[in-house]
């Protein structure tokens, strides 16, 4: 079967913090999503092209329906556009892409699930979904604008970082494992590479499978232009040069396949 | 009303191809585009080895279209033969290999292990304008660009494209040297270089610094292009450039080619190449054109 562009219906719009939207959206693709996947959503401006490949935060098959929160990126932007749909308007999208977080791989252990900026919303969908013995969600954030908070609540027990300090501890999501003293078998992180390279040697260090979602600049979304690479520590089977793409190999990767 | 055009004594089915590059070896684009429908696939860019490309990012939007500078990361042709030829074999669409290389003796190799492959044609890369080496030095020099025709001809068995760059004062003189070098046909254009600046970070936005821009935006350039190598040499040309729709790929047609490849477009809807095939046939019938040959060049 051809797969085509899709015109998916708004369902919802949502203001979660300065500069975080939330869009719930009607979509077929809500049917074959897993957690840590994500959707090319297309603007209908002709003079911006490329598709903004936003995660998916929750997924509710009864309604085939996909929660998208992503942050507007400046004025005159894609996501900008995004943010002024309204209940019943259309959006085009391709989805859902890439490969989710392995879930099979954390049952029944003691996880972290780590989120940073807008890397938090698609840990909210793995948090539901994920079976675990200890379900410890650490959520990174600039300031006290913590959206999602209630619900990572509902799904886990939640400990924040904020870089100013105004909610939970000061610092970033290791500064919070560290002030908490938590402690875990296997690792889940979405966040920027900072973030992820800090996650990964943590992983490393301790000997914990880790499982990282990466983020780059997407062309395509998949896999065919290879804009959106990254390093891997070996030569990789498809690409036969020390690369993998974030879009279609990824975007989760096992964090020592991966450079970051 | 027959869509079939002949390149260099190759038939295709209907004059759309893929941009190289923008379309890998058709693998990934196959769950959106029924390849059969294609008049030819055309691959990403091949070397005799392994390139790992570019750092990150490689790519940029800008109004109206895209800036890449991949670096033309490719598995080398050794892969390449056993992995994507055979998965193109399965489809009937015609088989257009995109060659790089850092030198003459670089192409040259491609060229000859492609001999006995089979694939339809070859498509000469000297015009990327994201690598150091190669590229887009060939393309730039007619004298390089006829000498590198030349020699990429002894060993290839399938009919040449060159592929031409719009980094040039003179594109038909570009195009005269390649068909005086023995070209079959000609391709153009490749992307124009362009620069973007990230003004918060007051740094490159692309880690090459500078890199391709290609998207709609490059369409009326291309057309200009088209019509003027049209007007310098006879051999058939493949145009591109900002294709983005049938009008888009008409335009192109009337101005001189005789085939269009559909590059950029791809991202922004992956099922475009189909639509583009559609809207051609809708125009033929609309304007009363029988073969794709009575629109080509039909603009003076």
């Amino acid at each position: 079967m051809i797969k085509e562009k899709e015109q998916a219906v708004v369902l919802s719009q949502e203001r979660l913090a300065e500069g975080i939207f939330s869009m719930w959206i009607q979509t077929q693709a809500a049917k074959r999503a897993n957690p840590g996947q994500f959707m090319s959503a297309y603007t209908e401006d002709r003079s911006r092209l490329l598709p903004r490949p936003i995660s998916i935060c929750e997924i509710d098959k009864d309604r085939h329906a996909l929660r998208m929160v992503y942050r507007v990126t400046g004025e005159h932007t894609g996501t900008k556009q995004f943010s002024r749909l309204q209940t019943g308007d259309k959006i085009p999208v391709i989805g859902p892409l890439g490969n989710g977080f392995p879930l099979e791989r954390g049952r029944g252990k003691r996880v972290f699930l780590i989120g940073g900026g807008i890397g938090v919303p698609p840990v909210l969908e793995l948090a539901k979904q994920l079976q675990c013995e200890n379900k410890q969600i650490v959520a990174g954030y600039r300031d006290g604008q913590t959206f999602l908070r209630e619900s990572f609540e509902e799904h886990g027990r939640l400990y924040i970082a904020t870089e100013d300090g105004s909610v939970g501890c000061r610092g970033n999501v290791m500064d919070a494992i560290r002030e908490n003293g938590l402690e875990a078998e296997l690792i889940y992180a979405c966040g920027p590479a900072p973030m992820l390279r800090a996650v990964k040697a943590y992983a490393e260090e301790r000997q914990l499978e880790c499982y990282v979602s990466m983020e780059e600049r997407m062309a395509c979304g998949i896999g065919a232009c290879l804009g959106c690479v990254c390093m891997s520590r070996e030569t990789d089977s498809h690409s036969n040069v020390k690369n993998k793409r974030i879009c279609k190999d990824g975007p989760v990767f096992l964090s020592t396949e991966v450079e970051i | 009303m027959n869509m079939a055009v002949n390149i260099a004594g190759v038939e295709w089915k209907n004059p759309v191809t893929t941009a190289s590059g923008t379309f890998g070896s058709g693998v990934e684009f196959s769950d959106y585009v029924d390849l059969n429908r294609l008049g030819a696939v055309t691959t990403k860019g091949v070397a005799n080895v392994p390139w790992p490309g570019n750092p990150t990012p490689r790519v940029a939007e800008v109004y109206g279209g895209m800036m890449n500078a991949i670096g033309l990361q490719n598995p080398g042709i050794e892969l390449f033969c056993k992995r994507d030829i055979p998965f193109l074999k399965q489809y009937d669409a015609r088989i257009i290999v995109n060659v790089c290389g850092k030198s003459e003796e670089d192409y040259c190799e491609v060229a000859e292990r492609l001999a006995d492959e089979p694939v339809d044609m070859l498509e000469i890369n000297i015009s990327c304008p994201n690598v150091k080496e190669g590229g887009i030095a060939f393309g730039q020099n007619p004298k390089a660009a006829k000498q590198i025709t030349q020699a990429v001809k002894r060993y290839a068995r399938q009919p040449v494209i060159m592929k031409l760059s719009p980094n040039v004062t003179d594109i038909g003189e570009m195009a005269k040297a390649v068909e005086a070098g023995g070209a079959d046909a000609v391709s153009l254009i490749n992307t124009l270089t362009g620069m973007k600046i990230n003004i918060h970070r007051k740094s490159f936005v692309l880690a090459n610094q500078t890199g391709g821009v290609s998207g709609p935006a490059i369409h009326p350039i291309a057309v200009r292009m088209v019509y003027q190598a049209a007007q310098a040499v006879k051999v058939p040309i493949i145009g591109m450039g900002g294709v983005s729709c049938a009008e888009d790929a008409i335009e192109l047609i009337l101005a001189g080619a005789s085939a269009v490849s559909v590059g950029t477009a791809n991202f922004h809807n992956p099922s475009v190449t189909m639509e583009i095939v559609d809207g051609i046939e809708e125009y033929m019938k609309q304007e009363g054109f029988e073969r794709i040959s009575e629109m080509v060049g039909l603009v003076r």
